[in-house]
């Protein structure tokens, strides 16, 4: 069977290489693009189209534990959104977290080929695996949580420096992930055995070991780095949504030095004001530190208005808003691990609050100077669904839009923000790379996020249009690795070769002997029975190499 | 009340081993066809240990064999089944629309059928478990 | 009688250290396993329970034919042929069970009632299937089993009955284990069971409260008011058999620990109330966060019923009950649940999967799913009720003794099994592989619209 495509007189879009809006062919072989093909290879006319890289969701929460007691959680939002089954796909269930089918579907159709799950605690990584399996289209990967670790914390807390880098080396072998995930450091303990509490600070020291969130961020900046992780710790800073928290996410970014560090979502940690009382724009403060530290780099998080779900390690910051309406509300906590909070939520735009965290993102997005390390996201489904993402894109696009959405927004709100003096709009190359090559070079994935030689087939091809939200709400064409999988807005074909891409760093085997009888003692699986097994990345595991850099641009 | 019970069917180690030696087996039959009574409940009804019994409702019958429990291990006017063949003769099929049948708690009329022989009910030998 | 006898001399043996229990849901992961390798019998199953070890040691491999139809043995794929085409050509085809397999099998079963537009339920529905309700009205604190070993000094089983039902439960996660912050066991715990029996169970108790039957609810919601301040009434002992000065201490002592939590069992889900119930102590363990850390947990019964809930929540966003008549999932309890499909003589075919309805059901069900009037395909591993009277019978090997994948403890904790040795039955994951496959060829020959489904 010919597996040559040849894309012809497209509009090609490839800020890696320096290719912005640029007409050409790309050629496709054997799922990678190369630079001929041969005279019987298909061709797909794409003249008028923009030809982009598959899309790459650096931060979202589609599969695993959490995000399955969500989605039982909301019988009544999947009912009002039916996933209908195709001759060539299968039915699921839609709303503000999908079933898997559905999920890899609707990034699909959304031009998105790459999507890594946030947070998923190590004791039951596998079931985030098995429902990647389960997640069409779409390559994954997940970042593993391990900052409230009892035992690698017992290990910081002890000066075990060197322990401490073999075990995260250990854990991150052990559950296949891809890199390692903080959320609120030194919270969980508080929280799960002081009734209820939290960590106030990033130097406050927790109630149980003699240890300061801060401690544990430089510890894992420090074990990451020395490892070399295509990807740097993915933090989830404390005090997220607290006004006045952008204090502890500029110290939280100074704890990196001059190492790299991801800082997720900040647009929720870039609160000013008073704690306990209405929040104010931070997003100067934020931007400004952030446009002056190559070593940072950060997704949004930006807030849509409708419906949402709160999914978060960070569970007292749940119980928290839990407060506010008394929703069902899930509590989750994983022995010696971590902790878990799931509440249904409903952005509005007639609400102070809600409103000024709208016009705090896309700040946050107009103020920052390198598009390479701002990327899009909504942290799906906290801030909204991925499925927002195209709206998105208008809003950063188009400043008369955002006038005119302002106008129906809180007024209190838009009147203290600076959103409406900013006139910038994104072009088309700078969505391209706050979508897909930012986010790849971010994770370290050479092979995405681009159209050069050598490249992962994962390739968009959008209709030009003048509404960029309609746009990029229904790509022409996707491909996957090469196999055309949507042509005219249509799944012509199911795609289930999907990979999973990880680590696997090198570890001294001793470790084990450290860890083991910590085990014994403390979990309620059996410590040969708790490592996971290739079988579960069926055959579709992909190992990223790791190398260390000080920031995405190194090498360049 | 003479002659009317209130059925609790529900799970017991003896049934949960029963059906790994194999559902057609007799042990997992005998299992399924005792029915425990308060001591109480037992003179009341004139019954004892090991005699047949028919119990009823309004969905079907069945015929059980008798064992009265000591005192105070049973609330007075309830009688207990481990679930199976026997106590599925008696399910009504209305979930109240929830899928689940009301399993726990049916009133049932009892009435004595015959006197019974004392089967040994205890676990078969160590050896054949540990 | 016991399979091999103690004192053979096992030529072949082998050694399988933790081996995972998948009887019931604690799926304890650290039996090891003593195995005749001649005979294919498992001879000893160490730290296993009283159900745990005769579900390892009665295990033999049977003489009997892997595929029959209407009784006759049959070539497998002849029999997934004649499965395929009853599941396609009927106007309610639905699918049970699944509860005693894996995961990795369970996966092929809603894409399977996708394909020929049919329904899809587990054996949930008729165990914790009103807690999975419950749960998504009033949502759930809850906790991975080894939190209550390590920190819980309150544990209270409501209307179950572990110590026959989960042996190991209390000896390995709840009552009795040296945990980090519960170093003495047991006297770091309050230990209180709330059940209408005195049974094995009530014999750990530190308080023991016998209520009256069906007076769960009145009983949760008293606790449920206490938290908003209100007082315990005074006819309390009238409406629920309990003392009111027993549960104001109760409550004080619920109020007061470090980390609380609730197990509830099926003296729940099962009577008066249903889901109602459940709700009410998700609602309670909710509710006392106010005060404490508080976690509630339903000890759900077989091996990988809590995984079953998983699979088909990932895949359809429903737990169980889930239709497909009309080209995308619906959940409704009531009428896409088993019970229901069956008793009102709506399901002219069913695929029973690792299930027994035939022997458990209410009986208004078996008589129809033993008439004619229903087509019964059955895949399982023993001899059951159902198999007998199933007209495609499919005998499959074990899962956690022939073969691995994945379970998931009641506490959602997902665990990969290390099977003892190899049957001459194919996997649950082999013929449903294979069903999918063959049910998907028809489905697209077929290429009919879903509103021909006859029941829409």
């Amino acid at each position: 069977m010919n597996n040559e495509i040849r894309i012809k007189n497209g509009i090609v879009f490839d800020p890696t290489n320096g290719i912005e809006g640029k007409v050409g062919d790309i050629f496709i072989k054997d799922g990678k693009i190369v630079s001929k093909v041969s005279e019987s290879a298909q061709v797909i006319d794409a003249k008028g189209m923009a030809v982009m890289p598959g899309g790459v969701d650096i931060h979202c929460h589609i599969t695993g534990p959490k995000v399955n007691l969500a989605r039982k959680l909301m019988p009544e939002d999947h009912r009002l959104d039916p996933h209908f089954k195709t001759p060539n796909t299968q039915s699921g269930s839609g709303g503000i977290v999908p079933s898997t089918f559905a999920t890899g579907y609707r990034y699909a159709t959304l031009g998105y080929t790459t999507a890594m799950e946030a947070a998923v605690p190590p004791l039951t990584a596998r079931h985030a695996l098995e429902e990647m399996y389960d997640t069409p289209i779409i390559d994954n990967g997940f970042y593993v949580l391990l900052a409230n670790n009892l035992f690698l914390q017992s290990l910081i807390a002890e000066g075990r420096n060197e322990e401490f880098k073999e075990a995260v080396a250990w854990w991150l072998n052990a559950t296949k992930a891809y890199t390692v995930k903080l959320v609120n450091p030194g919270g969980d303990e508080p929280w799960k055995g002081h009734k209820n509490l939290n960590v106030k600070d990033i130097d406050d020291k927790s109630k149980v070991v003699d240890l300061s969130p801060r401690k544990v961020i430089e510890s894992f900046i420090d074990a990451v780095h020395e490892l070399g992780l295509p990807h740097p710790p993915h933090i989830h800073c404390n005090n997220l949504g607290h006004s006045g928290n952008y204090d502890t996410t500029i110290e939280t970014m100074k704890t990196a030095g001059d190492r790299r560090l991801h800082v997720a979502h900040i647009q929720f940690n870039s609160y000013a004001g008073e704690l306990g009382k209405s929040p104010k724009s931070a997003s100067k403060e934020i931007t400004d530190y952030v446009n002056d530290h190559e070593n940072i780099t950060c997704d949004v998080g930006q807030v849509m208005f409708g419906k949402a779900m709160f999914m978060t390690a960070d569970a007292p910051l749940t119980y928290l808003l839990r407060g506010y309406k008394k929703e069902k509300w899930v509590n989750a906590d994983t022995e010696c691990e971590s902790g878990c909070g799931i509440l249904p939520f409903d952005y509005q735009g007639m609400v102070y609050t809600h409103a000024l965290q709208w016009a705090i993102g896309l700040e946050i997005f107009l103020l920052s100077k390198d598009p390479w390390r701002i990327v899009l996201s909504t942290d799906h489904p906290n801030g909204g669904s991925f499925q927002n993402y195209p709206m998105v894109m208008k809003l950063l696009m188009d400043y008369e839009f955002r006038k005119e959405a302002m106008k129906h927004l809180n007024q209190k709100a838009m009147n203290s923000t600076i959103l409406g003096e900013l006139k910038r709009e994104y072009t088309l190359n700078e969505i391209c790379i706050i979508t897909r090559a930012g986010p790849a070079k971010c994770l370290g994935l050479k092979d995405k996020g681009h159209l050069g030689v050598g490249a992962d087939a994962d390739i968009t091809i959008y209709d030009m249009l003048d509404d960029k939200e309609e746009m990029f709400n229904a790509p022409r064409y996707v491909m996957k690795a090469g196999q055309l999988l949507i042509a005219n807005h249509e799944f012509i074909s199911d795609y289930t070769d999907k990979k999973v891409l990880r680590v696997a760093p090198e570890y001294d085997r001793d470790i084990e002997k450290v860890i083991k009888p910590f085990f014994d003692d403390f979990y309620s699986v059996q410590f040969a029975n708790y490592p996971i097994d290739d079988e579960y990345l069926h055959g579709t595991g992909v190992v990223i190499e790791t190398k260390k850099k000080k920031s995405i641009h190194e090498n360049k | 009340m003479k002659g009317q019970l209130i059925l609790i069917p529900g799970r017991s180690s003896k049934q949960g081993v029963g059906l790994n030696k194999g559902k057609l087996k007799e042990e997992y039959i005998r299992v399924t066809n005792t029915l425990e009574l308060s001591a109480e409940d037992a003179l009341e009804n004139g019954l004892e240990t090991a005699d047949i019994v028919k119990i009823s409702n309004h969905v079907g019958e069945t015929e059980v064999q008798v064992k009265v429990l000591k005192e105070g291990k049973l609330p007075v006017g309830y009688a207990f089944i481990p679930y199976g063949p026997p106590s599925s003769n008696l399910f009504d099929g209305e979930t109240c629309g929830t899928g689940m049948p009301a399993s726990k708690g049916m009133t049932i009329d009892i009435k004595f059928i015959k006197k019974g022989v004392k089967k040994k009910t205890k676990l078969p030998p160590k050896t054949a478990i540990g | 009688m016991s399979v091999a006898s103690k004192n053979d001399k096992i030529v072949n043996e082998k050694i399988v250290e933790n081996a995972t229990c998948t009887f019931c849901g604690c799926c304890c992961d650290d039996i090891t396993l003593t195995v005749d390798m001649d005979k294919k019998v498992i001879t000893k199953a160490k730290d296993a329970c009283v159900l745990g070890k005769s579900w390892f040691l009665n295990h033999v491999i049977e003489d009997k034919p892997i595929a029959r139809i209407a009784g006759k043995e049959v070539p497998l794929d002849d029999a997934i042929d004649e499965a395929a085409n009853i599941l396609m050509e009927a106007k309610f085809p639905i699918l049970y069970g699944m509860s005693d397999t894996i995961c990795e099998a369970q996966r092929h079963c809603a894409p399977i009632m996708d394909d020929c537009g049919g329904t899809i339920d587990t054996t949930t529905s008729v165990c914790h299937g009103p807690s999975g309700m419950a749960f998504q009205g009033v949502g759930e604190p809850t906790m991975t089993l080894g939190e209550v070993k390590n920190r819980a000094d309150f544990v209270m089983y409501w209307g179950g009955n572990p110590a026959e039902a989960h042996p190991r439960h209390f000896a390995r996660y709840a009552v009795t284990p040296e945990g980090m912050y519960t170093p003495n066991g047991k006297d770091d715990r309050t230990v209180v069971i709330v059940d209408i029996r005195h049974t094995k169970t009530a014999g750990v108790a530190d308080i023991f409260l016998q209520l009256t039957p069906g007076k769960d609810f009145e009983l949760l919601w008293m606790l449920r008011a206490a938290c908003k301040g209100f007082e315990i009434p005074e006819d309390c002992k009238e409406i629920c058999g309990v003392d009111k000065e027993v549960v104001e201490d109760l409550f004080q002592k619920m109020k007061n620990c470090t980390y609380g939590v609730i197990f509830f069992g099926m003296g729940l889900t099962m009577t008066r109330g249903r889901h109602f119930n459940s709700g009410a102590l998700m609602a309670l363990a909710t509710d006392l966060n106010e005060f404490t850390h508080f976690v509630a947990k339903p000890a759900r019964g077989h091996g990988n019923v809590t995984g079953a809930d998983n699979v088909v929540s990932w895949q359809t966003g429903y737990p169980f009950g889930v239709n497909f008549s009309r080209g995308h999932p619906r959940f409704n309890p009531g009428e896409f649940t088993t019970v229901d499909t069956l008793s009102r003589k709506e399901a002219d075919a069913a695929l029973i999967i690792a299930s027994d309805p035939v022997a458990n059901f209410p009986k208004p069900a078996i008589d129809h799913i033993t008439s004619d009037k229903c087509k019964l395909i059955s895949i399982d591993t023993k001899n059951t009720p159902t198999s007998e009277a199933a007209h495609v019978s499919i005998q499959t090997s074990t899962y956690g003794i022939n073969t691995g994948g994945t379970v998931y403890r009641m506490d959602d904790v997902p665990i990969s099994l290390r099977p003892a040795f190899d049957s001459p039955f194919p996997s649950d994951l082999e013929v449903l592989t294979k069903l999918r496959k063959k049910v998907n060829e028809l489905s697209k020959k077929a290429n009919r619209p879903y509103s021909t489904k006859k029941y829409m």
